[in-house]
């Protein structure tokens, strides 16, 4: 297996600052400068989001890349997830969705939350504010593109605890 | 990815010192900048709000999230109060200063500080003059006495304005009334920004930003113009004399005090205490050569000023000045003094030495400072520099060679003085176009900016385009690195100016004080105004505060512009996540006080901004507008 590197998130660090929604905002804005970006129409979209979990009582910065041959939508049995193959958008329906995880195990950038969400033992629709970020992101056409042109991507050069790292999967 | 050293300062002896630094692995300023990056997206909108315990509540910049607090604050509203209470500091900062030097003063005139005294008695009867005080008949310590229980007032009066305010043109002063914004008593207006900006007070942008503009001229025509006045009376009207500045003003084999911080009440003590021939003698018994005070920061103006002590560097240079290991003493009191100094002086042989009963730092010695033995303390702080000499590492010692000359001491006072005594060479130099305006530029360093680059470039540009400056805080002490502030300097400025300095023996940066002698620059605007019979807005002048970080720094800003001068920021305020109070501030304000706000981090850009609008008020005066 080839491993890429990705944003990795490390939900234990984060601290609910929003940095990293304010820096991928401003990377995907045409000046990218947070001053500049403030005032442009429309206005930059963010790509990461902090989503409250209420399982596990805190707050998560969600993001989803809408990967090429998105192992989450191969895997689900029931086609909850699935990809319009042209544009590379994951979308996910909740009325086929039967709670199984499976697309969480897979998820390279999501297992360390997976990790933690097993230790945690709240086994519930947690998953759903994944997805639902998921879904808005389809609707709107946009995904998270790790940044190009950066070495870094911007939210994990923003986070002050580092929360988020950019590493290969199996160095977690 | 780490800076490089020409990055962090455009000033030789600096980058020498910050060589120094990273080959011992001593931490800077600079390096913790590194660490903090990237900043607080929210934090430098100015959108985050921590008034209550509801939140901390923030507002999404880009509209998909939040756009209220949980008490409904919008941006616009959140944005407007941190910039008050921002406000309120800085003008808290000048006028707390204040207050002690006026409370000194009254101590002095019951004969309760016996160290210090009225140097300058003509100041004091002029001052006592203009407030009321009927001097005639009186000894000076009754008049001193009268004028300090007047002075306090200003502090807490609950009714009508502040008296210093008389000095500034009618027009004006009607235009204060008229909007409401006429300061009251200086405590006041601070303590009304914090009722403000309690949850649920004032919630309108424009109604909390008209008392940010009285707290700020509640600062510059009140607390601060206060302070200047009376450290005059008591050590003296700054007259124009020569001194050096740089790192290289400490000396390789003289005990080195440094004073650092704010005020002039401790300094002026040590400055005598270094000469004392006690002292001086225990210094040779030490093995060293004598006793040299440099300062740093605005107690080192302060000094520089009225005695012509060097000054061993400005904000950004304060560590630096540890890191040559030649300082047997850092003594410090209040303002813009690094917590690091603590930790850092550990590294060196160096006592970090705390004297103000406010301001304590970590790993200080505490030597508290009280008017009652005010020398006694110096002494017995400078013995324990002297007492230090011998532990100093001379392998850790490296002082760079860069020092320069300089002139200073240009209080409007000495400024009037060098005109022959009117203002009159000046406006016709002004009106004939030599001079081609006035240019203020004052403020801090900033880890943001190149250190001394806004600075330094801004004034060049300034003056090459005839544009007398004026200067205080740390500008003056960059200008004066920067070897700006010498006669000589005029060599760099355009040819109207060039003979101007030349005819009045004069550099084209005038060195008039310390941030609170901001005043000074006031009174001058204020006499240069009613001479022409015109506001302050109508002068052709403008001010910038190139590397400002203080919050000192936006309530100077804010009472520049209220007394009607358009002022260039050359780094960015915590306003532009509200559309609302950023228009104000860059435009709106136009129409209300006469003058706004720009931000422009390339100095020769602000420089230019700076020389537009000089031009239109040249128009509108009827003068030759064509640079």
């Amino acid at each position: 297996m080839i491993y890429m590197k990705d944003v990795m998130i490390r939900p234990e660090r984060c601290l609910s600052c929003r940095s990293c929604e304010i820096a991928c905002a401003v990377a995907h804005s045409e000046s990218k400068n947070l001053f500049s970006a403030v005032g442009e129409k429309p206005a930059p979209k963010k790509r990461i989001c902090l989503e409250y979990v209420p399982d596990l009582g805190v707050s998560l910065p969600i993001t989803c890349r809408h990967c090429k041959d998105a192992p989450c939508v191969s895997v689900c049995p029931t086609k909850a997830l699935h990809q319009d193959e042209n544009a590379s958008i994951v979308s996910y329906d909740q009325n086929r969705c039967v709670d199984c995880w499976n697309c969480s195990k897979v998820c390279s950038r999501f297992s360390t939350l997976y990790q933690l969400i097993l230790v945690m033992g709240c086994w519930s629709s947690s998953m759903n504010y994944n997805r639902g970020l998921i879904n808005r992101q389809a609707e709107a056409g946009i995904k998270c593109d790790l940044c190009e042109g950066r070495d870094m991507p911007a939210c994990v050069e923003a986070c002050p605890t580092h929360a988020l790292i950019f590493t290969e999967a199996n160095e977690v | 990815m780490k800076p490089e050293i020409y990055e962090k300062s455009i000033d030789l002896a600096s980058q020498k010192i910050l060589k120094k630094a990273e080959e011992e692995g001593i931490e800077t300023a600079w390096d913790r900048y590194e660490k903090q990056l990237p900043q607080c997206s929210f934090g430098q909108l100015g959108v985050c709000c921590r008034n209550c315990n509801m939140g901390p509540c923030r507002i999404d910049p880009f509209g998909e999230g939040a756009q209220k607090g949980i008490c409904g604050a919008t941006a616009d509203i959140i944005v407007a109060r941190n910039l008050l209470r921002t406000i309120a500091a800085g003008a808290a900062a000048h006028s707390d200063h204040a207050r002690d030097a006026v409370l000194t003063f009254k101590k002095m005139s019951e004969g309760e500080a016996g160290s210090y005294r009225i140097k300058d008695e003509a100041k004091l009867l002029s001052l006592a003059s203009e407030y009321g005080i009927v001097s005639e008949g009186k000894s000076p310590k009754e008049v001193a006495s009268r004028l300090a229980d007047t002075l306090l007032q200003e502090f807490g009066k609950q009714d009508g304005h502040l008296l210093c305010t008389r000095r500034v043109p009618e027009s004006r002063l009607k235009l204060w009334a008229e909007l409401g914004i006429e300061p009251r008593g200086i405590d006041r207006e601070i303590v009304e920004c914090m009722h403000r900006t309690h949850i649920g007070v004032d919630n309108d942008a424009v109604h909390i930003l008209l008392q940010g503009l009285r707290t700020g001229l509640s600062d510059g025509w009140g607390g601060s113009m206060i302070a200047t006045d009376v450290q005059d009376i008591l050590f003296g009207i700054p007259q124009p004399r020569r001194s050096t500045v740089n790192l290289g003003v400490l000396s390789k084999d003289k005990v080195n005090v440094i004073v650092h911080g704010h005020e002039p009440i401790l300094s002026e003590m040590i400055v005598e205490a270094a000469e004392d021939p006690e002292l001086l003698k225990l210094a040779e018994e030490m093995g060293a050569a004598g006793i040299n005070v440099a300062g740093i920061c605005c107690t080192g103006n302060e000094t520089l000023m009225r005695h012509g002590t060097p000054i061993a560097g400005n904000f950004l240079q304060q560590e630096l000045a540890v890191i040559t290991g030649a300082i047997e003493a850092m003594v410090v009191d209040v303002q813009c003094v690094m917590p690091s100094l603590g930790e850092l002086t550990g590294c060196y042989h160096t006592k970090f030495i705390s004297t103000s009963p406010k301001a304590d730092f970590p790993n200080t010695i505490r030597m508290e400072f009280h008017e009652g033995r005010a020398y006694e303390t110096a002494k017995e702080i400078v013995r324990t520099a002297v007492e230090n000499f011998p532990n100093r590492v001379l392998e850790k010692v490296t002082i760079p060679e860069e020092k320069q000359e300089c002139m200073v001491g240009f209080s409007a006072e000495a400024i009037l003085s060098a005109l022959g005594g009117s203002p009159d060479p000046l406006i016709e130099a002004i009106k004939g176009g030599a001079v081609w305006g006035i240019g203020a530029v004052v403020g801090c360093n900033n880890v943001k900016v190149t250190h001394n680059y806004g600075h330094v470039n801004l004034v060049k540009e300034l003056i090459k385009n005839n544009v007398l400056v004026v200067t205080t805080g740390c500008n003056a002490i960059a200008c004066a690195e920067a070897g700006l502030l010498l006669p000589e300097a005029s060599e760099l400025a355009g040819d109207g100016l060039k003979a101007v300095c030349r005819a009045l023996g004069i550099p084209p940066v005038l060195h008039m004080g310390s941030c609170v002698d901001i005043s000074r620059i006031l009174v001058l605007s204020s006499v240069l105004a009613n001479y022409l019979g015109v506001d302050i807005s109508d002068l052709p002048a403008a001010g910038a505060a190139p590397e400002w970080m203080s919050e000192k720094a936006v309530s100077i800003g804010t009472y520049v512009v209220s007394s009607g001068v358009f002022t260039v920021l050359g780094t960015i305020p915590a306003v532009l996540g509200s559309q609302a109070v950023t228009s104000l501030l860059t435009g709106g304000l136009n129409s209300v006080v006469g003058a706004s706000f720009a931000v422009e981090p390339d100095p020769l850009k602000a420089a230019e901004l700076m020389l537009e609008h000089i031009d239109a008020k040249r128009k509108a005066l009827g003068l030759d507008s064509q640079r």
